[in-house]
């Protein structure tokens, strides 16, 4: 945006993300979705009576323990599916964005606050499950801290372009509330949220490997029991990150 | 205008806007001086709107070239905005943000911004500053809008609509701030079809239909046009023949009514026809004078009221 703002104090992107912070708070959406939802799932899942069993068909590992994995990919897509392009739809339709455009900020800061926002529910999210699953539930650390980490971070990438990418070619609110959900719906279920990966039949694991959450959570679950994230899971991944980061770059409109 | 020697802040030449085969904005030209209040006078559809956000660098123009405060707004974006202030139409905020809230993140935009609660109370909600923005009723809304486009003490400051769905009160509340912020040495450009506020506030009206301007004039001059700008009305004390009058420069026509007279005409026609009179040892009693309005000068300029075709939205 070359010089746009250069003029501005520094004060005003703290003031958009207080403000969003504000929103994010008072509107608790994202909290309840990308934080609570899955802290709840989690705690059914320990509750159940043999989840935290370890299973020689899940490779020694506890359903429970494969099952967080998903949560953590459940917290971050609900975040970039549903509600990160919401707000930023929401703006754009209702002039918002446009009206920064006359302001010394450019609009692209309130994008910029909105990922912050997000980014940061999403790690608290990350957090809070592991600290809960840990301490209380006994779930195991990932053998494979770094390729678990690895995987996660490419997820959390993918999954916002994925999510960018929504908002820049959807138009309307009620659009993305219903592409939104089902997008949301139809990759968790690849992800495994209803039928782990490992009993899916060879067709779906096929499939689900090239989806973004199939191949998030084959390379945490892999890191959960020791080994490091294949590199295919990775390098998809790593792929969806950079066409649907470059897709949304190109075509977000500002109103 | 106060100041004797005015700069030019907006100079707009030969501008053409079509939104697919739809002329907008028709090979239009005007300036503004610094300091001015400047009118753009129009009903709905005619163009205002499409071209103000030419000024302003959210649409860009087919034809023509614009200058504000020298930058060209498509080109200096960076450099105009600090020291433009914006009112668009229906523009919204978030529901669940303090109006308090608002104002504050807005005059952190700017090098050297207005204080919000000396703003807010002018504008006459100051009372809601501590409210959610969906709490506030259409006016309140309207009235943070104008408050955001004055909060960076702007050099000039475009605004459209201003008092729409005010109540009368925060109309005047409006018009006395708007004078004040003038008083400062803002340049303001004021789209409106409210045809008193453009004749109470304008130094100078641009009337606007079907994407021309079609008159350009203080709004007494725009008023003087019309044919039969003034009429005045009275009973002599005694009879006396036409053509006494009808020789007066001022004097187009004279109509009996009964008793009463009826003088149209133009310029000091009052007085003209007191003194005529009073030389002819006649008085002009129970005297009538009404001029022509900015209203009368739109019908007859464009066969068309200007509230006629309301209901679309104003491009």
């Amino acid at each position: 945006m070359n010089n746009t703002g250069i003029n501005t104090p520094r004060a005003a992107f703290g003031k958009l993300l207080l403000n969003e912070s504000r929103l994010a708070w008072r509107v608790p959406v994202g909290i309840g979705t990308g934080l609570g939802l899955p802290w709840l799932l989690l705690v059914v899942f320990a509750i159940i009576p043999g989840t935290t069993q370890p299973q020689s068909e899940f490779g020694g590992i506890s359903y429970f323990t494969l099952t967080f994995p998903v949560l953590l990919a459940l917290t971050v897509s609900n975040l970039s599916f549903m509600v990160l392009p919401r707000s930023l739809i929401k703006y754009r339709e209702t002039g918002i964005l446009r009206r920064l455009s006359v302001t010394p900020v450019p609009p692209s800061w309130l994008l910029a606050a909105q990922i912050v926002i997000n980014l940061a529910t999403a790690a608290a999210g990350f957090v809070i499950l592991t600290i809960t699953g840990v301490a209380a539930l006994g779930l195991d650390l990932p053998q494979n801290v770094l390729g678990f980490l690895a995987a996660y971070l490419l997820t959390v990438t993918s999954l916002f372009a994925v999510g960018l990418c929504m908002a820049a070619f959807i138009r309307s609110e009620a659009a993305i509330n219903g592409m939104g959900g089902l997008l949301f719906f139809a990759l968790l279920f690849f992800g495994g949220l209803w039928i782990p990966r490992p009993l899916m039949p060879p067709v779906l694991i096929r499939i689900s490997n090239w989806t973004p959450l199939g191949a998030s959570v084959d390379g945490m679950q892999r890191a959960m029991s020791g080994s490091f994230p294949s590199l295919p899971s990775l390098l998809v991944l790593a792929a969806y990150s950079v066409l649907f980061g470059y897709l949304a770059v190109r075509y977000f409109k500002w109103e | 205008m106060s100041q004797s020697i005015n700069a030019t802040a907006v100079s707009v030449s030969h501008l053409k806007k079509n939104y697919g085969k739809v002329q907008a904005v028709d090979d239009v030209s005007f300036d503004v001086q610094e300091g001015e209040i400047f009118g753009m006078l129009g009903p709905n559809g005619a163009g205002k709107t499409t071209t103000v956000e030419c000024l302003t660098g959210l649409r860009r123009p087919d034809l023509g070239a614009i200058a504000v405060l020298g930058l060209d707004p498509q080109v200096d974006r960076a450099a105009l905005h600090p020291l433009v202030g914006v009112q668009l139409q229906s523009s919204t905020f978030p529901d669940k943000l303090k109006v308090s809230e608002i104002l504050d993140m807005y005059q952190s935009f700017y090098p050297n911004p207005a204080n919000p609660e000396e703003l807010a109370q002018a504008l006459g909600f100051g009372e809601k500053l501590g409210s959610y923005y969906q709490t506030l009723s259409g006016g309140q809304k309207q009235r943070v809008s104008l408050a955001l486009a004055l909060i960076g003490q702007p050099k000039i400051a475009v605004l459209d609509e201003m008092t729409s769905g005010l109540d009368p009160q925060s109309r005047l509340d409006t018009w006395e701030l708007i004078e004040k912020t003038r008083g400062r040495g803002t340049t303001i450009i004021l789209v409106t079809h409210d045809m008193e506020e453009a004749e109470r506030l304008c130094d100078r009206v641009a009337l606007i239909d079907q994407g021309r301007i079609i008159a350009l004039d203080t709004p007494y001059g725009l008023a003087e046009r019309v044919s039969g700008g003034k009429q005045v009305r009275f009973v002599p004390s005694q009879p006396f023949e036409d053509r006494l009058l009808k020789a007066l420069p001022e004097v187009k026509t004279i109509q009996r009514q009964g008793e009463r007279i009826k003088v149209v005409g133009s310029g000091q026609l009052v007085n003209a026809i007191i003194l005529t009179l009073a030389q002819n040892g006649i008085e002009a009693l129970d005297i009538q004078s009404e001029g022509a309005t900015l209203e009368d000068a739109f019908v007859q300029l464009t066969g068309r009221h200007i509230h006629e075709d309301q209901g679309t939205p104003s491009t």
